[in-house]
């Protein structure tokens, strides 16, 4: 136990002395909350649009005062031409444009079809489709005030659960949590297995009576503990700087994320077993999760917009099983017996990872 | 004494590359066994076959009658291995690195000081300085430590004085010499043939075989032809025509002379009278032939020029 301790020890000197090392365990997940929760937001603040009021009624001026009532969007003009709406988004004063028909309030009271038209500048898609879910949401809401009788219509296309704002420190924290774990866990632990093969370390370990078991969890346990200070800290700083909801709870959060943790640490140790340079380990966990765990996870973009193939790729992705249970706790607050199959998933993935470690894990250095 | 090693019908390779074939060796308890042989002659590898980190392709190797196949985790816990590249953590001080391995060991830096002390009296001034600023020298007194923190009955030390000092290597002999006196069996290999008299055993290794081995002073006593160290004017050409001269077995430079064998066995006198005039006809001057008692240097170059004229 006490040569444990002293393993143990001796890795955290190492982190420690290592100053990228560091950047990348500490700098980095603190560098990507801020630059998701700030810089690379979908969300919309302040964006200027325009009016072609064709029925310049009581009722859609309560519109028009609605929308622009919020913090989201400012009333930048109307528009008495129709040739003038193009000309308003090409010129970039405005990000939409509304058109209200002149039937209007009649229409939202009885017809089926919809009276309100929207022109939106899609050059930002994700902006575009933010603010139309936004002044979807926006009229659904008046419908319901304005004309509580009429019903639900079709007026409104997308209906909008959870996340009523498209707040997207929602969606980036679940994500940005996988992402760092993948990083600190699976990309950290498989340089720094690799590190002491390459550096010749690896030939005394070998030669002592250390086990093999011993010289993994040894090296494996201060990046497990570092990546807990890190879930914590993201966690903090989603609640607390991005009002990130917690509605399930808190304990089976945890459990998840330690499960993920372990499933990220296996991944590491698996690349390390195939690999003996750092260079070759770097690679391979650049290019074989962090990119994947970044691109096809649901992290950036949404699942059901990719191909089949990648869909189906994205499955074996460990990251696209924990944000869909991260996503389901803390935003919908479901329990486990709704996260059965992706902890389940998780569980047999990383089993199958430690398998193949043990497997591949060589006591000598040649093959 | 016992036999500590056995090897037998061992065969190791890289890939098609043959890198260790030797039917048969033995080290015997207490030996300070020198393996000498050039860069690539596969001394590396045949101390990570002993140490169990390669597995043979064919044969087998017995520690202390244990197999570094089967029972490569008892063969690791009585050795002491330093790879000829230093091998422990430059971030780490020398302090951290004694510990270290002394936990891994399960012992500690105390436990066994008497054994390391005198290397680690040297030391201890820069305790707390990192192993990656030492000295060649240093590190190598830092790895012999902490390869013997555990009190090893083996020690495979390859190449621990390539790259080191004139002095640290002397200090660094005479404490395999008290080591081997404590009873540690000691395997080391070198390519300074000057350092190899210091063993008591010696194997000279060539292109993956060991073509000579035995007790050291067997070497010299076992020397097959009179040796002769010659000098003369024009230096130079001496080589060149001594090697021309029909009944030369071998001519090499030496120091500042050459040392020659000739094919014959002739008395030593005649032997010199012949030279002298084939000398003095071919146009040297001030021509100096005396007798040579051969050095283990000249045994192994005599060794690998006989392995040659086999090929």
């Amino acid at each position: 136990m006490k040569q444990f301790i002293y393993f143990i020890k001796k890795e955290f000197l190492h982190i420690f002395r290592d100053s990228k090392s560091l950047i990348i365990l500490f700098g980095l997940p603190i560098i990507q909350i801020i630059l998701f929760g700030f810089a690379l937001t979908n969300e919309i603040k302040n964006v200027n649009f325009a009016v072609y009021d064709n029925s310049k009624s009581h009722a859609s001026q309560r519109l028009i005062n609605k929308i622009n009532a919020t913090d989201f969007f400012t009333l930048q003009e109307y528009i008495t031409n129709p040739d003038k709406m193009e000309d308003a988004l090409t010129s970039n004063r405005v990000k939409f444009v509304l058109v209200i028909d002149a039937d209007f309030a009649q229409g939202m009271a009885q017809t089926e079809e919809s009276k309100i038209q929207l022109l939106l500048d899609a050059s930002d898609p994700n902006i575009a489709t933010n603010i139309r879910a936004y002044i979807n949401n926006i009229i659904a809401d008046f419908a319901r005030e304005e004309f509580p009788t009429s019903g639900e219509k079709e007026l409104i296309t997308a209906k909008m659960f959870y996340n009523p704002q498209v707040k997207s420190a929602y969606l980036f924290i679940p994500g940005l949590m996988a992402f760092i774990l993948t990083l600190i866990s699976a990309f950290m632990t498989s340089i720094t297995l690799t590190r002491e093969k390459e550096l010749g370390n690896m030939e005394i370990l070998l030669v002592s009576p250390l086990k093999p078991y011993q010289i993994i969890i040894g090296k494996v346990i201060p990046y497990a503990i570092l990546s807990i200070v890190n879930i914590a800290n993201i966690l903090l700083l989603g609640k607390f700087v991005f009002g990130m909801p917690l509605n399930g709870s808190l304990l089976l959060l945890i459990l998840e994320s330690f499960l993920f943790l372990l499933n990220s640490l296996s991944l590491g140790i698996l690349i390390s077993s195939f690999t003996n340079s750092r260079q070759v380990a770097m690679m391979v966990a650049l290019a074989g999760l962090l990119l994947p765990t970044m691109l096809l996870s649901g992290f950036i973009f949404p699942i059901s917009n990719m191909p089949k193939v990648l869909q189906y790729f994205s499955q074996v992705i460990p990251a696209t099983h924990f944000i869909t249970i991260l996503k389901g706790i803390m935003i919908k607050g479901i329990g486990i017996s709704y996260l059965i199959k992706e902890t389940t998933i998780l569980a047999l993935l990383t089993l199958l990872f430690i398998a193949i470690s043990i497997k591949k894990f060589n006591v000598r250095l040649d093959k | 004494m016992s036999q500590l090693i056995k090897i037998e019908n061992l065969i190791y390779a890289y890939g098609s590359k043959i890198a260790v074939d030797l039917p048969y060796l033995e080290v015997e308890e207490g030996d300070l066994f020198g393996l000498i042989g050039a860069d690539g002659a596969g001394k590396t590898s045949l101390f990570r076959l002993i140490a169990s980190l390669y597995k043979p392709k064919q044969g087998k190797i017995t520690v202390f009658g244990q197999d570094t196949m089967k029972d490569y985790a008892k063969i690791r816990q009585f050795t002491g291995y330093m790879p000829g590249k230093f091998s422990l953590y430059e971030d780490l001080t020398i302090k951290e690195n004694m510990n270290f391995f002394a936990s891994v060991f399960e012992t500690t830096v105390a436990e066994n000081y008497s054994l390391i002390e005198e290397i680690y009296v040297m030391l201890k001034p820069f305790e707390n300085r990192k192993a990656g600023k030492l000295s060649g020298g240093m590190k190598q007194k830092l790895a012999l430590c902490s390869a013997l923190i555990h009190k090893p009955k083996l020690l495979l030390l390859d190449e621990p004085t390539t790259g080191v000092d004139p002095a640290s290597r002397q200090e660094f002999w005479e404490m395999l010499l008290k080591l081997q006196k404590r009873g540690i069996t000691i395997i080391v290999s070198t390519p300074y043939l000057d350092e190899a008299q210091m063993c008591n055993k010696l194997a000279l290794m060539h292109k993956s075989k060991i073509i000579a081995q035995g007790n050291t002073s067997d070497f010299i006593t076992n020397f097959p032809k009179s040796l002769f160290h010659i000098k003369a004017s024009k230096m130079r050409d001496l080589i060149h025509i001594l090697r021309d001269f029909p009944h030369c077995h071998s001519a090499y430079s030496f120091g500042d002379a050459i040392h020659y064998q000739d094919k014959r066995n002739l008395t030593e006198r005649v032997i010199q009278q012949e030279l002298d005039a084939y000398l003095k006809k071919a146009g040297f001057s001030e021509v100096r032939i005396d007798k040579q008692i051969p050095s283990i240097e000249d045994a192994f170059i005599d060794y690998l020029h006989g392995q040659e004229n086999d090929n």
